[in-house]
């Protein structure tokens, strides 16, 4: 039984990794077409680096990404605290409403959007699709998932924590920024980074929500393979899952260390 | 002693912590469905704008067009066979993982995939399937003729699976983790076979983590265009596909909308029932 598991698992682990082995080895490959290997060049790397519009591209998806996590780590965070600290109206409705951007298939909430911003853009003239409508796009599924995620960690809380702190004298503000925010702050992290990825990865909601000019990586990168396969387009994949890798490896180091 | 807060002292930490986060919620996901739902009961403009008169046309055209069914049904296939595959590969795969002497270095290259740009692990496939490519190199080399892989139904279920595996392995192992083991040991002792000792003492225990996996596996997969876009391309049109055509070349944001809100109730139908067998703790595992 336990060989016919491990015989399993390796195989779907070489499922897993062997695409993505293929396109880094191909990147650093001197033949522009097909996958047999005819010597080793950085080629394709300096011809990316050469495209100014990628370091654009690139800075686009920075943009979004921060700006984004930004405001829904805040806003999400807040309503985790209401939803799970206050009573009041039309909370449970409030409730299913956060799982909505969790569930809706992504192309729905996409155009949803786009009809969203072309209503307000036909009543008043603004908002153009741009950064800023992909800011807002990204806020509003992301503001769902740091909800949830901070919500899980704020039940597990002890409120004889906030009573006493107001029991000493602290007023709610204070209550909340010494002794509840520091309590949930690695729920706010995660829910932070998880937020931070899932703008970093998304391209079906950007699709509907950018207009010229706010070109993303990921954008980027379909409207080149619907061009065809380039090695360029191999070296900046590679990048990108260096990138991935660094960054959970830096991760799991830090999470390790507290 | 501090003093009870009054109504309106309540009423502002409600609207102080809540409401930023409701008015946005309301602002762009409640409204814009909504609007998607007014739009769908719209008719086509001249320039592709949804205009008057109201009615239920759309809908009419969906269901009554073999075309857009088949659309639908395809989907559907394609997700539930999918997913099914996906179950395949992950449930053994969780299991491996939780007995694993090196189970964190396992579960990091689950999350690896997990974290990689969708684009580029769905491009990763057009690097082995196209001409060219990998699997062909292989074909070539034991010296049949290269295989039509791209656009291909099989490229579109590969594509899939590979897509969506780690969101279903994440969930179910954390479920396996938290198996009680003991009963399986008990379901030896009570004198049960080993299969029938895992479907009634292991199985059960693995099905809430499961049923979230699936989900998270089958709504996305129903719902995408970008995989059957990249790698079925013209070939293979899911629903998915088709909105994003109404939306792009075909100019019909009205049908489209129509077509979303059939997507949507789909995956609402499916999330009701998943809920009313799971509740609500069922739906926070869902992230």
């Amino acid at each position: 039984m336990k060989r016919i598991l491990s015989f399993h698992a390796g195989l779907v682990f070489a499922f897993l990794y062997l695409p993505i082995l293929v396109i880094v080895a191909l990147s650093f490959n001197q033949s522009r077409f097909g996958v047999r290997f005819t010597g080793f060049t950085l080629e394709w790397y300096a011809r990316l680096f050469s495209n100014e519009r990628i370091l654009e591209y690139l800075t686009n998806t920075l943009i979004v990404a921060v700006v984004s996590t930004a405001v829904s780590t805040v806003l999400g965070t807040l309503l985790a605290v209401g939803l799970v600290r206050y009573e009041f109206r039309l909370k449970n409705a409030l409730r299913y409403l956060l799982y909505v951007p969790v569930v809706v298939p992504d192309v729905v909430m996409g155009i949803s959007l786009l009809l969203l911003f072309d209503v307000v853009r036909d009543a008043i003239g603004w908002p153009r699709l741009s950064l800023f409508t992909i800011i807002l796009a990204h806020i509003s599924f992301q503001i769902a998932y740091v909800t949830l995620v901070v919500r899980a960690r704020l039940v597990l809380l002890d409120p004889t924590l906030e009573e006493a702190a107001k029991d000493l004298g602290a007023t709610s503000w204070q209550t909340f920024r010494e002794v509840t925010l520091p309590l949930i702050m690695p729920g706010v992290m995660a829910g932070a980074l998880l937020a931070f990825s899932l703008s970093l990865d998304d391209f079906v909601i950007t699709f509907f929500t950018a207009g010229s000019g706010s070109t993303t990586l990921p954008l980027y990168i379909y409207s080149s393979v619907k061009l065809g396969i380039r090695p360029e387009i191999h070296a900046l994949s590679t990048l990108m899952v260096g990138v991935t890798v660094l960054v959970i490896l830096l991760g799991v180091l830090f999470w390790k260390k507290r | 002693m501090r003093e009870a807060a009054t109504p309106a002292q309540r009423l502002r930490r409600v609207l102080l912590t809540v409401g930023p986060g409701a008015f946005w919620l309301v602002l762009f996901v409640l409204i814009p469905t909504l609007i998607v739902l007014v739009v769908s009961l719209m008719s086509r403009g001249s320039l592709g704008q949804p205009v008057p008169p109201f009615g239920l046309h759309n809908y009419v055209r969906f269901f009554s067009d073999p075309l857009f069914l088949e659309i639908i049904g395809r989907s559907l296939w394609i997700g539930l066979w999918s997913t099914l595959l996906v179950i395949l590969l992950g449930y053994p795969l969780a299991f491996y993982i939780a007995q694993s002497r090196y189970k964190e270095v396992l579960l990091l290259l689950v999350v690896i995939p997990f974290f990689t740009n969708f684009l580029i692990r769905v491009y990763a496939w057009i690097v082995v399937f196209q001409k060219e490519g990998l699997l062909n190199a292989f074909i070539t080399a034991f010296g049949l003729p290269p295989a039509e892989l791209l656009p291909s139904t099989l490229a579109v279920y590969v594509a899939t699976v590979y897509t969506y595996l780690p969101f279903f392995v994440l969930p179910l192992y954390a479920a396996v983790e938290r198996i009680d083991w003991s009963l399986l040991e008990a379901a030896y002792d009570l004198g049960a076979r080993p299969v029938r000792a895992f479907f009634e003492a292991i199985f059960p225990q693995t099905l809430p983590g499961l049923l979230a996996g699936f989900l998270l596996v089958f709504i996305p997969a129903v719902g995408t265009f970008v995989i059957a876009d990249l790698l079925g391309g013209g070939k293979v049109t899911l629903v998915g596909n088709l909105i994003q055509l109404q939306f792009g070349s075909a100019q019909n944001w009205a049908f489209g909308s129509a077509a979303s809100m059939v997507l949507m109730a789909m995956v609402l139908l499916g999330l009701w029932l998943y809920a009313r067998t799971q509740g609500e703790r069922g739906l926070d595992r869902l992230v």
